[in-house]
């Protein structure tokens, strides 16, 4: 059974991912964890999670292309150099 | 406590440690799967450490050098750990599981005990030292939960209870048979180190042995 571990470095941060290993249940999962990501006091807290558990989801279909949606859906110069040229100060 | 008495306690202490911590050790590289030996490893770091620390307190106690002084300085028969400790047990992992449980248990009986001494100074060590026990039983536990129907743990566990009571002072040994659920049997008590010892100790003591006097590391 595989485990990911994601562990806080401070108190009041994110959790990142820090890795993953074989564990055959949650008691040694837990013990296991300790040791590769805490054992230093790299860190302040874990969170020890069956991979099972994790739902990966990968496909964002944007088939209509609604760039409005996205950050960088205008683009600012192209409307730039119109409102310019309309005005006569390009 | 007479100063004797206080030395001869952290010495039994610090070589169960020691050399317990030496033959967990031995199976660094070659436990049975590679999240073990990274965890069965640090655990045998941490006894090490403990036997440091103890060390530290009766070198001071008797005037000597430093914990390495104690630690590898002294003849194998000056040596006082417990016959259970002694044992070399690789390859056979039931039987280090085993000891490593009996062991665990025992030592929590006489850490408990310390913790209430009247010498503060012992005290507060065994505070220390139970900090990071805990998690020793832990880990020991859940072995335990795996394998205690397994034939070969059964075995093991049969053939090392006498010496866990070893481990103990007599009058500590009945709160141990409680904890285990075995009768109390004749022990295997502290002696002088057989052969066993005899090879870890050549081991153990040789980069010292040969290290010039005043060599810095």
């Amino acid at each position: 059974m595989i485990w990911e571990v994601f562990r806080q470095e401070r108190k009041g941060q994110p959790f990142t991912h820090g890795g993953s290993f074989h564990a055959p249940d949650q008691a040694f999962a837990d013990a296991y964890a300790r040791e590769f990501y805490a054992r230093r006091q790299e860190s302040v807290a874990l969170w020890v999670v069956p991979r099972e558990a994790i739902t990966a989801i990968e496909e964002f279909p944007d088939e209509f292309d609604l760039k409005y949606r996205r950050v960088d859906g205008y683009s600012i110069k192209a409307r730039l150099k119109e409102a310019r040229e309309r005005a006569g100060t390009g | 406590m007479s100063e004797r008495a206080r030395v001869e306690l952290l010495l039994r202490l610090a070589d169960d440690e020691l050399i317990l911590g030496w033959r967990n050790s031995e199976w660094t590289g070659i436990a049975p799967f590679l999240e073990e030996d990274v965890a069965f490893s640090s655990i045998a770091q941490n006894e090490i450490g403990h036997a440091r620390a103890l060390y530290e307190l009766a070198a001071r106690e008797l005037g000597v050098g430093d914990a390495d002084a104690i630690a590898f300085d002294r003849k194998p028969e000056e040596y006082r750990c417990a016959p259970l400790v002694q044992l070399r047990l690789v390859p056979d992992w039931a039987r280090t599981i085993a000891r490593h449980v009996l062991y665990e248990t025992a030592d929590a009986i006489r850490i408990e005990r310390l913790k209430s001494h009247e010498d503060a100074e012992l005290a507060g060590i065994a505070a220390k030292i139970e900090r990071e026990e805990v998690y020793h039983r832990l880990h020991a536990e859940m072995w335990l939960e795996r394998l205690r129907d397994e034939q070969r743990y059964v075995e093991a566990v049969e053939e090392l209870w006498p010496y866990a009571l070893g481990v103990l002072d007599p009058e500590l040994r009945p709160a141990l048979a409680e904890r285990v659920g075995r009768p109390e049997v004749e022990a295997v008590e502290r002696s002088a180190p057989g052969e066993e010892f005899a090879a870890l100790w050549e081991e153990m003591t040789m980069v010292r042995r040969s290290a010039p006097v005043g060599a810095q590391w």
